[in-house]
């Protein structure tokens, strides 16, 4: 009886002691990668990996504006104060450096450390080049020819054609403390463990595969933007069920992307689901090749009026905004279309009857679809509902399934390679923040596999025309003018089959206070609180 | 007993060669790029091509292997593509943690897989023999990822009585055998069990039943042996057996268990082996891979060795 009593005792102290376990102030994050991401400054895991690695611990030249929750998100000076393209050479940039950044070190940021950091991407016979930080950071800045620091705050970037998407790009680009690096042997492992960078978050410990913690960053540049926070710590749990069970059971205090079908427990258990549009399309993207039955604009019309987006945002509880077109509705690039995107069955057969498609010519094609992937949803029941849907319009759907990174490879090699099986579509997601990602890489006609990924081999003239003149347009409010325009003749001329946006849901603990989400894939965690 | 075991190393040469093989062409033939978790989705071809040369990718398969078993046979597993990380630093970490997992599981397997065994076939075509016999049946048939989601619903979920993921507050780094740490370790080893539970319980029933109806049991029972002395005769004759099939569950469990690691985001071998899957991460599939069957093979061994200590027939055989 007393041994009983005694592990009595110790089974209730030792609960007790698992729930006192964290001190007010820190932030436990489940995230859905599987891993830390990588630590060393330019991070892998994809837009977590920068933003719980990237833009924690390190800094850009340009950042996104964070701030707010009720518009979308656009660039403001970094480790940058200010940037000029000069009058008569619209290839030359000068950067103004940050006076005064120090590394979490102790070293202080200037130009010549961009120089390093860029090196360190770019220039593979750099003592400092290193082929993981590289095969991350390299696709971001195809714009950049040379690079020199003028002097200790002042740089010059010298692109290979004008650009004026170059700070777009170079808001991607982390940078890393070249003394840092120094100081451990010249070792990217060793980096890795003590990382250095200019972040308002510093890196203290991290176990692989498990746990990384942060500290605030006291001496950030950016007084607003001062954690909170004690700590913060980033536990990747890859299974979704995993997530919901350690935010339910106290284990972690926020959640990544919970599935929509654990929202309603959530909500009924007390916590909080956060959404709010970001730049995120879930699309079917659509072959241009020869012979695909969607180079018919009538078809392509027809299909995106057969879509029910409503009864698809029901499907997900209510976890998805209904495409009005390639962008979010109300984001900046948005424009003004004429073609709207709503269900409407009988003109979706009637465009259909007048492209030639009828009960003696019944139009068939074949989709590839993957049964998940990063921001792929839940592909196949979503693929599935809208196969219904285009059935009910007379277009017969077949899907190809395979795995997500089979998908990856296929979208690489284009809709004319034999990988694609004959499918004229794709359903894919998309990171639509910058012009690049947004339309250029799937629309350029330069970008047709194999030099990139436009997948679908869209080339028209016109197109890369307004391309052209947002590479040439350096006043922001003009640019934004001409990217309304490529986005309207998107809509107008139903490029995709465009069905929902993400809204970056993710479910909170009643505790987290002070989360201001931002349209945007990255986000700043300086002004969160826990409260008692 | 030494030139058995000898020969029984000898035999361990042509297997370890033929796994190295499979393991090293069924990851190289599998669909998917071994850069996938290197690149951004993207990254021109140019840029793939650049990191396939600087990974080795270019080279022909079977120089790729043959470095790859040259680097092996020094110890040297390569380094991770998608971490960077050393695979055999990555690989020990996992292997203590499922080590841990799969012992205590073992454990609670065998002990629960005896019990109920001995129950059911002391008491064969009773209710006692049914009950077993059904507990058995269960352990063998659940899906073993729905139980621990189940169990997770209820313990910790529900109740909030154990944690549902993780190897402790600290992770696995700290790990340390007091009640914090040890209560992450229950809800992935008891869903763990229940299938050596399930097969070892099968098992010895089957052999308890086979055994009580032999003649020289019958002998004993005649010369007026207890209920206790026959007992003893039975366990002497199931052990060999009973053993040889624990062995063989913790061979399973310490290299399939990539289900429950991910539903308990346990950082063992499975949950390594899984995200070694998903990212293609090649070095790090091939080096867990060959690890674990070696693991097996050397189980096997040792089971035979300990198995032929227990009954010298078998030696003989």
């Amino acid at each position: 009886m007393k041994k009983l009593v005694l592990a009595a005792a110790a089974l209730t102290a030792g609960l007790g002691l698992a729930g006192s376990a964290f001190a007010q102030g820190v932030l436990r994050i489940g995230m859905t990668a599987s891993d830390i991401p990588l630590t060393t400054g330019q991070p892998d895991q994809g837009g977590e990996g920068q933003r719980f690695m990237g833009l924690t611990v390190y800094d850009a030249l340009v950042h996104w504006d964070l701030t707010r929750a009720d518009k979308p998100s656009t660039l403001i000076p970094g480790l940058a104060t200010s940037w000029t393209v000069d009058a008569t050479d619209k290839t030359k940039w000068t950067f103004k450096i940050r006076e005064g950044v120090k590394f979490h070190d102790g070293s202080t940021f200037t130009a010549q450390a961009v120089v390093w950091n860029l090196d360190k991407l770019l220039k593979q016979d750099a003592p400092q080049f290193d082929q993981r930080q590289a095969s991350q950071g390299r696709s971001r800045i195809p714009a950049i020819g040379t690079y020199r620091a003028i002097d200790d705050l002042t740089l010059e970037i010298v692109t290979r054609a004008p650009d004026a998407t170059l700070p777009y790009q170079l808001a991607w680009i982390a940078m890393s403390s070249p003394a840092q690096w120094e100081k451990l042997g010249r070792n990217w492992q060793e980096f890795a463990k003590t990382p250095s960078g200019t972040g308002p978050w510093k890196l203290t410990a991290f176990t692989p595969r498990e746990r990384a913690e942060m500290v605030p960053n006291k001496d950030y540049w950016d007084k607003t933007r001062i954690p909170k926070l004690d700590r913060m710590i980033l536990i990747p749990l890859p299974e979704p069920n995993a997530r919901v069970a350690a935010l339910r059971s106290g284990q972690v205090d926020w959640i990544e992307a919970p599935a929509p079908d654990a929202a309603p427990s959530l909500k009924a258990a007390g916590m909080q689901i956060i959404t709010n549009a970001y730049p995120h399309n879930w699309t079917w993207h659509l072959s241009s090749a020869e012979g695909s039955p969607w180079n018919d604009v009538r078809v392509r019309k027809a299909a995106n009026l057969a879509v029910d987006r409503e009864g698809l945002k029901e499907l997900l509880g209510g976890l998805m905004i209904p495409a009005e077109g390639f962008m979010p509705p109300g984001h900046q690039w948005f424009g003004k279309p004429t073609f709207k995107l709503k269900r409407d069955l009988a003109e979706a057969k009637k465009l259909l009857a007048e492209a030639g498609y009828g009960p003696s010519k019944p139009f068939q094609t074949k989709i590839l679809i993957s049964p998940s992937g990063s921001g792929q949803m839940q592909p196949l029941p979503m693929n599935e509902f809208i196969q219904q849907n285009l059935a009910e319009a007379g277009m017969k759907i077949d899907f190809e399934v395979v795995e997500w990174n089979t998908l990856i490879n296929i979208w690489r090699a284009g809709a004319k390679h034999e990988s694609s099986r004959g499918a004229t579509g794709m359903n894919y997601s998309y990171f639509i923040q910058d012009p690049f990602t947004g339309f250029m890489r799937h629309l350029q006609c330069n970008l047709q596999p194999p030099a990139g990924t436009n997948w679908g081999h869209y080339c028209t003239a016109d197109m890369d025309k307004m391309f052209d003149e947002v590479r040439n347009t350096f006043d922001a409010t003009a640019q934004a003018r001409v990217l309304e325009r490529i986005h309207e003749k998107f809509v107008d001329d139903a490029l995709f089959l465009m069905v929902t946006h993400d809204v970056n849901a993710r479910a909170l603990s009643p505790r987290v206070k002070g989360f201001v989400q931002a349209q945007n894939w990255f986000q700043d965690f300086g002004s969160i609180t826990i409260s008692p | 007993m030494l030139v058995y075991v000898l020969k029984r190393l000898f035999y361990t040469l042509p297997v370890a060669f033929g796994v190295s093989v499979v393991c090293f062409l069924l990851v190289h033939i599998a669909p998917g790029d071994p850069l996938t978790s290197v690149l951004p989705p993207d990254a021109s071809a140019q840029l793939q091509a650049e990191m396939r040369k600087i990974y080795g990718f270019d080279r022909p398969l079977i120089v790729q292997y043959g470095l790859w078993v040259l680097k092996t046979l020094q110890g040297d597993l390569g380094v991770s593509i998608a971490t960077g990380r050393p695979v055999a630093g990555e690989l020990r970490l996992a292997l203590g943690n499922t080590l841990m997992l799969a012992v205590l599981a073992t454990l609670i397997g065998f002990v629960l897989g005896c019990l109920f065994g001995f129950v059911a076939g002391y008491f064969r075509d009773s209710w006692l023999d049914k009950l077993a016999s059904f507990v058995s049946i269960i352990g063998v048939s659940v899906p073993h990822y729905w139980l621990g989601m189940v169990l997770v619903i209820i313990f910790s979920v529900q109740l909030n009585w154990l944690p549902a993921t993780g190897a402790g507050p600290g992770g696995s780094a700290d790990w340390a055998w007091d009640w914090v740490h040890v209560r992450h370790l229950i809800l992935p080893a008891v869903t763990m069990s229940v299938i050596p539970m399930g097969i070892v319980a099968r098992t010895v029933r089957a052999l308890v039943a086979d055994i009580l109806s032999q003649e020289f049991i019958t002998g004993q029972r005649a010369k007026g042996l207890l209920d206790v002395g026959v007992f003893r005769h039975v366990v002497k004759n199931a052990a060999p057996t009973a053993l040889a099939v624990m062995g063989l569950q913790l061979g399973y469990l310490l290299g399939g268990s990539i289900l429950i690691e991910t539903v308990f985001s346990w950082p063992g071998t499975g949950f390594l082996l899984g995200q070694a899957i998903f990212q293609r991460d090649l070095p790090l599939l091939q080096g867990t891979i060959l690890v674990l069957a070696m693991f097996f093979v050397a189980l096997n061994l040792l089971v035979d060795v300990v198995q032929t200590m227990l009954d010298p027939r078998v030696q003989r055989a």
